[in-house]
């Protein structure tokens, strides 16, 4: 076999810097081989190091008595109390999803739920958040139909429901669509598992699918004899199996429950390198591979494809020579091929032998753990200065009806149910809040517990301000968990961004960690994981900032679960939290902006004609927004609240409008604001945060404004619900099936 | 009497089938792997939903060929209760212990929300605790009810139909009709009437912290018709 010279070429296009190279060769104390050089290039990738968002990522707080484990692992893990632990992650799946949407999509899927059930959690729930351009053309509506197909061919398949998630539409998504998808899963405590490869002797075996050329980053270099068949052969995407991906999961937790593995990890980015170099690294042993051993679907696959294969539904497991026996025969009875690949050993290093001779050889720990890290330069992004005010648009002729009736039918706002329908959001029968409300809501077995479960984000707000978007991202998926009836106890968060080296992006990210973190302390909700998605950009425009917060929490008894459909006729109707003094940052404004262009009515110097979203982005007072939070959460305690919906993109109408036809049976409201003109408008569409539209039957109208009275929490009185008609004075009156006739449509 | 939940590789409503008999109308069961047969004790079988061998060459195509289904063909032989839902109502019909097939929805896409059904005859193993109109939730993307037109003459003649898709107030037409099956059809019977496969999900109705319990008296049925 003939060795491939290492040229500074063939360095920069494994993407390291000449830095970054000398560095390697000061570890290695050589020039490495080719196979190395892909191995190091894979783990210290953005991806597999936060090489560029570490020193960031380190200001999140990480702990508190909840959190059982926090960053670092395949996923972070939070005590929910009665000996149970919750097990939860979000990750991206971006770019895979932007050139092929359907197996990209699925493949994400099936990639975080291996990264919950390698940690010995069984999977109980998915979510997932998806951004895309607006849904006008037929390439955008071709990629939303493919990503929809993928998550619910994947999830429905291994049997996890997809219970909770977003969608947004948003021209700068047009090049990059966001696909984010979130799993979590329920473990004793004990059966909490991590990915080490401990214990000299032990053996490493591989399992699940075989290896075959899919997911090797197009470097042309990769074979030692490269031909146009073996270019034409390999695949930049990965294809999911979930049929597979079904079996090793059950595989998998009866391996930790058996107790026939030491420690288990997935093949996921990077593959084989990753997982045999983390493993090692945490443990601070060695590992020795023979890459003849591994099962290949592709012929003659050199080291170089073998070691970097994102080839799916594949796992590396450490178990002890005495557990073998046991960890073949559960492997065979779920028809899972099993093959020993190697051992660990105390040598510190990575040894990948093929065909019998040695291709790599490299310290574990440094590969992973000392991979390098930069702090980028920062700078305010280019366009600040021509952003533009809510006030220099000309509402005073709109009417509140005309607006309310686009904003029902404007793609963000919505109803999903064309998505979340194509899901099996039921399955393991433990679904009690559907989606389509604040949180979705799943009964934890065996005790009178549930859990809720949220994705929030609103990139908009983190566009206008990254620091005040971040905080309100927190704030909201808090109070969806609130709203729901649960205690918020942590979150994950996936954090999409432009390119890095741009120094505007960087501080958006900054910025935006800085947000999450301030929020993440007020509500006591540690980062216990999460995932960075950075190069959201093409042709120099980078998505909104988007770091997407995954929260949970617990309601502490079933009886609390609250859902944000309006329920009797007769319940009195409160706004919770502050007044609205404004329309920045708000879809109201959107939706005139993209109309205004779409039809050219506009004069070229209106606010209107802006590329920007029209802010500034609200305010969020985070004491303040915790104030409510928790009297909300005290008064569903005490079964003062019917329904509780917060208030968000549209605003106050949207969210009434909401709770009148989210029920299985749609009632309706009657409402007075005590406002005209633009006032009117602004109570209406302002999407201010830290306010809730609760529902008080009226018996216990009298305790629930004395219990927000004696905590301060401003309540204000709105009007009843009844009828069959939304009627907001003075502004709205629309019939309830009118409503549902705009706001439950595909938007193509 | 007890029951078994059979189980391939794939299934994924197999552990709900035996949470609502074990712990919510309190009936023995055990699960059985495709691989063996079923326990000599069994007297009834579920055939759960999921998707058995990923779906993959064609619904139900592959759990058909499972070992454990000569036992499941002789149980059923025998007169005994033999119940397929969702996935286990494509493979009862693969197998040909049920008539007619399961095709691709109307829609072409899965579809997974709550039907009301109307339930035809109460005079069933299956039926006798029944509500007329029962709220079951559907979860499949192959559930469009086909046979032709010999075969539909003969299991309406014979009232093989026990369920068909409805309003919440019993009215059977197209407007509730989610998948394009026809008649409505969401679950047949057999000639004999002991071996019933359904589209819709009755374990995920069994309790009411999940929003209806109109399905837990479908197990009482058949718990009623063994003791």
């Amino acid at each position: 076999m003939k060795a491939i010279a290492i040229t500074p070429e063939i360095v920069a296009e494994h993407g390291l810097t000449p830095e970054e190279y000398e560095k390697l060769l000061e570890i290695l104390g050589r020039e490495p081989s080719i196979t190395e050089l892909g191995i190091f290039s894979v783990m210290w990738s953005e991806h597999c190091s936060y090489k560029n968002s570490r020193p960031v990522l380190k200001r999140f707080p990480t702990t508190g008595p909840q959190v059982l484990q926090g960053p670092g692992e395949n996923a972070g893990v939070i005590d929910i109390g009665n000996g149970l632990a919750c097990c939860f992650k979000i990750e991206s799946h971006n770019h895979p999803s932007a050139v092929m949407p359907y197996a990209g999509a699925a493949t994400g899927v099936g990639g975080i739920l291996r990264d919950i059930f390698t940690m010995g959690a069984r999977p109980v729930a998915m979510l997932n958040s998806l951004r895309f351009g607006m849904p006008d053309s037929p390439r955008m509506q071709h990629l939303i139909d493919g990503v929809i197909k993928g998550i619910a061919d994947y999830g429905n398949c291994v049997g996890v429901p997809t219970v909770a998630g977003e969608v947004y539409y948003e021209t700068c998504f047009e090049q990059n669509i966001l696909v984010n998808a979130m799993c979590v899963g329920l473990m004793k405590h004990e059966e909490l598992t991590l990915a080490q490869a401990e214990g000299a002797g032990n053996l490493i075996i591989y399992f699940g699918n075989a290896t075959g050329r899919d997911g090797i980053h197009g470097a042309t270099f990769a074979s030692e004899e490269l031909t146009d068949e073996t270019i034409e052969q390999r695949s930049a995407v990965q294809v999911g199996d979930p049929f597979m991906g079904k079996k090793i999961l059950e595989a998998t937790l009866e391996l930790i429950r058996e107790n026939a593995v030491v420690g288990i990890q997935d093949m996921g980015a990077a593959g084989l390198t990753c997982s045999s170099c983390e493993m090692a690294g945490r443990a601070g042993t060695g590992v020795e591979i023979d890459l003849s051993k591994v099962p290949q679907r592709a012929e003659n696959m050199s080291a170089y494809e073998l070691m970097l294969s994102e080839s799916q539904e594949r796992m590396l497991a450490v178990c002890r020579p005495d557990q073998f026996e046991k960890a073949k025969a559960i492997l065979e009875h779920w028809e899972v091929g099993c093959h020993v690949l190697g051992e660990v050993n105390d040598s510190g290093l990575l040894t990948v032998k093929h065909n019998g001779e040695v291709v790599a050889h490299v310290p574990a720990d440094q590969i992973s753990i000392e991979a390098p890290v930069y702090h980028r330069e920062q700078s305010d992004a280019p366009w600040l200065g021509e952003l533009r005010s809510w006030d220099e648009v000309d509402i005073s002729g709109d009417d509140p009806q005309e607006q309310f009736i686009k904003l029902l039918s404007w793609p963000s706002i919505a109803s999903k149910r064309w998505v979340y329908e194509q899901y099996d959001h039921m399955v393991q029968t433990n679904t009690m809040v559907r989606p389509g409300s604040d949180a979705a809501v799943i009964r934890v077995r065996g005790t009178n517990t549930a859990l809720a479960m949220t994705t929030d984000c609103n990139s908009m707000l983190c566009f206008l301000n990254p620091e005040m978007g971040g905080r309100i991202a927190v704030a909201e998926a808090a109070r969806n968990i609130v709203c729901s009836g649960a205690k918020p106890l942590g979150i994950t968060d996936c954090l999409n961004f432009g390119n890095p080296m741009k120094p505007h992006v960087f501080r958006q990210f900054d910025r935006a960690c800085t947000g999450i973190s301030e929020a993440c302390e007020v509500f006591n909700t540690p980062v216990t994981g999460g995932n960075v998605s950075f190069y959201n950009e093409s042709k120099g425009l980078a998505v909104f900032p988007s770091p997407v917060i995954g929260m949970i929490g617990v309601a502490e008894d079933q009886a609390h679960v609250t859902t944000s459909c309006f329920k009797n006729e007769g319940d009195k109707i409160y706004l919770l939290g502050p007044g609205a003094s404004h329309l920045g940052g708000s879809q109201y404004l959107r939706q005139r902006q993209h109309e205004a262009q779409k039809n050219g009515a506009a004069g070229a110097n209106d606010a209107l004609m802006s590329s920007w979203p029209i802010g500034p982005c609200p305010r969020i007072d985070l004491q303040l927004e915790k104030q409510v939070q928790d009297f909300l959460l005290a008064a569903i305690r005490e079964g003062l609240i019917a329904s509780a919906h917060d208030v968000t993109e549209g605003g106050l109408a949207v969210a009434l409008a909401e709770a009148c036809i989210s029920g299985e049976r749609k009632i309706g409201a009657k409402i007075g604001l005590n406002a005209s003109g633009q006032e009117l408008l602004i109570q209406l569409f302002s999407e201010e945060p830290s306010r809730i539209v609760v529902s008080v039957s009226s018996g216990q109208a009298k305790a629930f404004e004395a219990k927000a009275a004696a905590v301060r929490v401003s309540a204000m009185s709105l009007g009843e619900v009844g009828g069959d008609a939304l009627e907001i004075q003075g502004a709205i009156s629309m019939g309830l099936d009118a409503i549902v006739d705009q706001y439950d449509r595909k938007p193509f | 009497m007890k029951f078994a939940v059979v189980v391939f590789p794939g299934s994924n409503c197999d552990m709900d089938c035996y949470h609502a008999l074990r712990d919510v109308v309190q009936a023995p069961v055990e699960c059985v792997w495709f691989r063996e047969a079923l326990p000599p004790d069994v007297t009834a079988a579920v055939i759960p939903g999921g998707f058995s061998y990923g779906d993959y060459l064609r619904c139900g195509a592959l759990a058909k060929h499972a070992p454990v289904m000569k036992s499941v063909r002789e149980l059923a032989a025998k007169g005994n209760p033999v119940i397929g839902i969702c996935n286990g109502f494509q493979i009862l019909t693969e197998t040909g212990m049920l008539p007619g097939a399961l095709l691709k929805n109307t829609c072409l896409h899965f579809l997974c929300h709550d039907v009301d059904l109307k339930t035809e005859r109460k005079d069933t193993i299956f039926s006798a605790n029944l509500k007329d109109v029962v709220r079951f939730p559907i979860a499949h993307g192959e559930g469009n009810y086909y046979i032709d037109a010999d075969g539909l003459k003969r299991i309406e003649d014979n009232n093989q139909v026990l369920f068909r898709y409805c309003s919440p107030e019993g009215v059977v037409n197209d407007g509730y009709n989610p998948n394009g099956s026809l008649n409505n059809i969401a679950g047949v019977l057999n000639e004999q009437g002991n071996v019933l496969g359904m589209m819709p999900h009755p374990e995920r109705a069994a309790e009411m912290t999940l929003g209806c319990d109109d399905g837990k008296a479908l197990f009482e049925s058949i718990l009623g018709a063994l003791v």
